[in-house]
């Protein structure tokens, strides 16, 4: 077996009475994208300063290639970091920039100037070399902090937020090609991001953290569709969301009445509801059939029957608001995009269903967002 | 905009004005004096401005200072200054800074007569006089007597027993009375500039030798009296009321008139020559003068005036360190500044200068 | 309108250019033609360079002119050598009201007169001062010891004197230093001496240039802490510009070291900036 690149057990820190990060293990397999994704606050940031050395850990170990860093300076960790606002060297030219680690490490001068070459070649930047970091676009400044720490050949690479300056085009454009950059080069990353569509795109595995604890650790399909806790399920896409208490449970498949009294079936994966359980329930807008009759639906577990309350046009992500017939809660139903529903407008009366096991069931947690 | 033109016209004058009233004269009542510290005590200058209605306006100043403001702005800006008498007839001929007096209005009869005419003698350009004597006192040594008894004369700083205990300053009085301790006669050659170049030479000889037993050239009274004070320094050179304030505290310093003669000063009254206000300083002349103020005047600056009878209106306790450093014959030994002829100042500036850059 | 606009310009800038002509402009315009006037008599006078053959003919002047520039250099380096860590620490370490407090302390001396603050050193430093009689009651000497009146008090007095105008400057470059490129500099490798040498210190340049050049100008025509804490062999030649207008009325010399200080302060300057590949607008601005 491998070792992982990156491997951290029962991480903790506390900051006085705070505790910022609270037992987290988690380990990077080699040459693989790795996300760390919360709210802000959530101490993944903690984590990150950590691993890089800038701050050490209350308990637990870090180790790389098997090996605990945590008794190596920062500048001596084979980790390399990105900085959320690059931190490039602004009294420096772009390849005095990049020759900054060589140059700390004692590398030749001609070495120095053949790999700096390089790496500014294998960016798309290879005639950047004299100019000035003042003088480069956003993404050009992204792809340069990046190859000042790849030329390097850290074992992992941290990514602090990279994206979180750039405006939003280039943030879709520039996830492309750090994933790219990333299979180029071989180097294992560690991103950390509040924003779920970037680590949702990049990532092999994505860790969804909250209040210093890792929710889940999994691909991006099965937080999407397999979300292990309802904060995961809150945080990673949208949901109707709804809260009540458990009337049935037969096997994986449970009943439940909501507080507004609407009657629904769901599946708890396993996580050993029983009767009488306040719980919440979680279905996606885009797990929701909607149709114009009622026999349309038929096929599926929960049917309801309801009016439009407004229409929400956003592109390929459009969505209609509909409040059940004898209900106040809202349901938020994603449009498909045939064009059936083009004409669909306020007050019209609707059908949606949906399966029982696209129906995520969690016991009620007060404080979940 | 007609408008804007006409404020911005009203603005720019009435600033225009604003700035003559700040420089342009001030009212003719006003009395502007440029005098040393002591020599106008608030208490004098309240009774002056009740008895005549005349206000006063003191700034205090020392010789070099007062000649080198005058000189600035050509005689304006002060209405009446007190310089010392041998510096008058040089900065007079050189630079004009001054206007003559007129005797008419002075009340002559308070003046001790021998002071009077010795300083109108000193003080006369063109067969004119411009200045008439106010304070005078004398500069020598003040010595710690317990520590360094042996101190009697200018050239005694230099000894051994109180080396890197002395302090002195370096400014022409130091030439003139090292010169006098040295068997020189500096105010002889006043006429005769190769003489006294050659003097001063052999005092700038003598003052680089000494330095190395010097602690620090004193710039400021406050500064000496604090070296005395201290017992840092135990002899140094400085004037006869440093010495009579630094007794009132510790018997053992005094003033002692160096066996060489003690150099007297006078301070006196000009009237500058673009002065505004004659009526009111000749009011002040003849107001300081009288016995009852000169006495005042004393206590406040520690030296005697040139007011007759005012000896009655003295402290016996000022009388008593008065005789105890000046004994009859140290008095008649006393080596009055004789006006200095324009340009010495150069020849004794290089020497001070070298004797400070001398290692 | 137009008119009014001029006006209002013309009113703006009134004050700035009267300030400059009257009080800086005219005055040195009056001082050189003054430092060419060569005095022959009583009252007579020539147009000539004798006052500057003076000042190079005579080796005691450029001795104590070059001993102050010397000096001022000194100065200038060690103030930067004790402010920089002191305004690192103010900009980096010290966060919220501590750095304010901290601030606020460097000021403090600010709120009394130079005079004072001499005189403070010079309590301080005097033989039966405050430092004398402390090392001779811990035993560590037997008698008094005198530390005023050498060049290391006048030193002391000069760099307390001016170490507020070096501090400010510097915490304001280096407060706009960014964290994390510190960090970076750690990050790919750099000890601490490395990461101040290529990244703080570059960056800090434009906050050491102009605080030096203050610095260097405040030590230069210093006259109260030279004549003051230096003692007997303390020549400046700030008093020996006060000597020649003051004691001497040797106005036509004063006015010629006058200039030439002007010129050997304007050049250092010029060679500072050359040296750091600064521009005065890159320093000041």
């Amino acid at each position: 077996m491998t070792l992982p690149d990156l491997e951290c057990l029962s991480l903790s820190k506390t900051f006085g009475g705070f505790t910022a990060v609270e037992d987290v293990s988690f380990a990077v397999p080699p040459s693989s994208f790795f996300s760390i994704l919360g709210p802000s606050g959530c101490g993944k940031t903690t984590i990150m300063r950590m691993i890089a050395g800038f701050l050490d850990p209350t308990s637990g170990d870090i180790r790389i290639k098997g090996r605990s860093i945590l008794q190596t300076p920062p500048n001596k960790r084979p980790v390399n970091m990105v900085f959320q606002h690059l931190a490039l060297f602004p009294m420096m030219n772009v390849a005095d920039n990049i020759g900054y680690g060589l140059r700390r490490k004692g590398v030749p001068r001609p070495e120095i100037d053949r790999r700096v070459g390089e790496v500014l070649e294998r960016i798309s930047l290879p005639d950047a070399g004299r100019r000035r970091v003042d003088e480069l676009s956003g993404g050009q400044k992204q792809r340069i902090a990046i190859a000042r720490c790849i030329v390097l050949e850290p074992d992992v690479l941290l990514l602090d937020e990279p994206l979180g300056a750039l405006d939003l085009k280039l943030r879709e454009h520039m996830k492309i090609e750090l994933k790219a950059l990333q299979a180029a080069f071989g180097t294992t990353f560690v991103y950390i991001t509040h924003d779920q569509s970037e680590a949702l795109v990049m990532s092999d595995q994505i860790a969804v953290m909250n209040h210093g604890k890792f929710e889940q650790v999994a691909s991006a399909a099965e937080l999407y569709y397999r979300p292990a806790t309802s904060f995961v399920a809150g945080f990673v896409g949208d949901n109707n969301r709804w809260r009540g208490t458990l009337t049935r449970a037969e096997g994986d498949e449970l009943q439940l009445t909501t507080d507004a009294g609407l009657v629904m079936t769901g599946a708890q994966h396993g996580r050993g509801l029983r009767p009488g359980d306040k719980a919440e329930i979680f279905v996606r807008p885009e797990a929701i059939r909607i149709a114009r009759a009622a026999a349309d639906i038929k096929g599926f577990d929960n049917r309801l029957s309801g009016k439009v309350t407004s229409t929400l046009f956003n592109g390929a992500a459009s969505r209609v608001l509909l409040r059940p017939d004898g209900s106040h809660d809202e349901i938020q139903v994603a449009l498909p995009q045939s064009g059936e529903f083009a004409d669909l407008g306020r007050g019209d009366d609707v059908h949606v269903g949906w399966n029982a096991a696209q129906a995520n069931v969690f016991p009620a947690n007060d404080e979940a967002g | 905009m007609k408008h804007l033109t006409k404020r911005a016209v009203m603005l720019i004058s009435a600033t225009g004005i604003a700035t003559f009233g700040l420089f342009g004269a001030a009212s003719a009542d006003t009395l502007r004096l440029l005098t040393w510290g002591g020599y106008a005590p608030e208490d004098v200058v309240a009774m002056f401005e009740a008895e005549t209605g005349h206000t006063v306006e003191v700034t205090l100043s020392n010789n070099e200072e007062m000649i080198a403001k005058l000189r600035a702005t050509g005689g304006r800006g002060f209405d009446l200054a007190q310089p010392s008498q041998d510096r008058i007839s040089g900065p007079q001929e050189e630079f004009g800074i001054y206007k003559p007096i007129d005797m008419s209005k002075i009340d002559q009869s308070q003046f001790i007569t021998s002071m009077l005419n010795a300083t109108l003698g000193n003080t006369t350009v063109g067969g004119q006089p411009f200045a008439v004597p106010h304070v005078w006192g004398t500069s020598g040594l003040v010595v710690n007597t317990a520590k360094a008894p042996g101190v009697k004369d200018y050239l005694d700083l230099c000894g051994a027993d109180v080396a890197g205990a002395v302090t002195y300053r370096l400014k022409r009085p130091t030439l003139i009375g090292f010169a006098y301790s040295m068997g020189l006669d500096p105010f002889a050659a006043y006429g005769d500039v190769a003489a006294y170049t050659d003097i001063i030479n052999k005092v700038e000889a003598k003052l680089i030798e000494c330095k190395p037993g010097v602690k620090t050239y004193w710039g400021g009274g406050d500064e000496l009296l604090g070296l005395m004070r201290s017992g840092e320094t135990v002899a140094s050179m400085a004037w006869d009321t440093g010495g009579w304030k630094l007794n009132a505290e510790n018997p053992d310093i005094t003033f002692v008139a160096p066996a060489s003669g003690a150099l007297g000063w006078i301070d006196t009254f000009v009237l500058p020559a673009k002065g505004e206000a004659d009526d009111a300083a000749y009011a002040w002349i003849n107001f300081v003068m009288r016995p009852d103020i000169a006495g005042m005047i004393t206590a406040a600056a520690g030296n005697f005036t040139a007011s007759k009878g005012a000896d009655e209106h003295v402290s016996d306790d000022l009388k008593a360190r008065y005789q105890a450093s000046f004994p009859p014959a140290a008095v008649d030994n006393i080596k009055w500044y004789p006006p200095v002829p324009a340009g010495l100042e150069a020849i004794e500036g290089a020497a001070l200068d070298r004797v400070k850059a001398a290692n | 309108m137009q008119t009014g606009a001029r006006i209002g310009f013309i009113l703006l800038f009134a004050p700035l250019l009267l300030w400059l002509g009257l009080l800086i402009v005219i005055p040195h315009i009056d001082l050189f033609l003054l430092s060419l006037r060569e005095r022959i008599g009583v009252g007579e006078y020539r147009t000539s360079l004798a006052n500057y053959i003076a000042f190079f003919g005579e080796p005691l002047y450029l001795v104590t002119f070059m001993r102050t520039a010397i000096m001022s250099v000194l100065a200038t380096v060690l103030t930067l050598i004790i402010g920089f860590p002191v305004a690192f620490y103010i900009a980096k370490f010290a966060k919220g009201r501590a750095q304010s407090v901290l601030f606020l302390l460097c000021l403090v001396p600010f709120w009394v007169s130079e005079l004072v603050r001499t005189f403070g050193w010079m309590i301080l430093l005097r033989e039966t001062g405050i430092f004398s009689e402390l090392l001779q009651w811990s035993g560590l000497v037997d008698g008094p010891v005198e530390m005023l009146y050498n060049d290391a008090a006048m030193m002391v007095g000069l760099v307390y004197t001016s170490m507020l105008f070096m501090i400010v400057p510097l915490i304001t470059t280096l407060e706009s230093l960014d964290d994390s490129v510190i960090e970076a500099g750690y990050d790919l490798g750099g000890t601490g001496p490395s990461v101040l040498r290529e990244i703080v210190i570059p960056h800090a340049m434009p906050g050491i240039v102009s605080g030096s050049i203050v610095v260097f100008m405040l030590s230069l025509g210093n006259y109260l802490t030279p004549t003051m804490l230096g003692g007997k062999d303390s020549l400046w030649f700030t008093e020996m510009i006060y000597a020649q207008f003051i004691v001497r009325f040797n106005w036509e010399l004063g006015a010629a070291f006058g200039f030439m200080l002007l010129i050997l302060s304007s050049l250092i300057v010029w060679a500072m900036l050359r040296l750091t590949g600064q521009t005065l607008e890159k320093t000041m601005g």
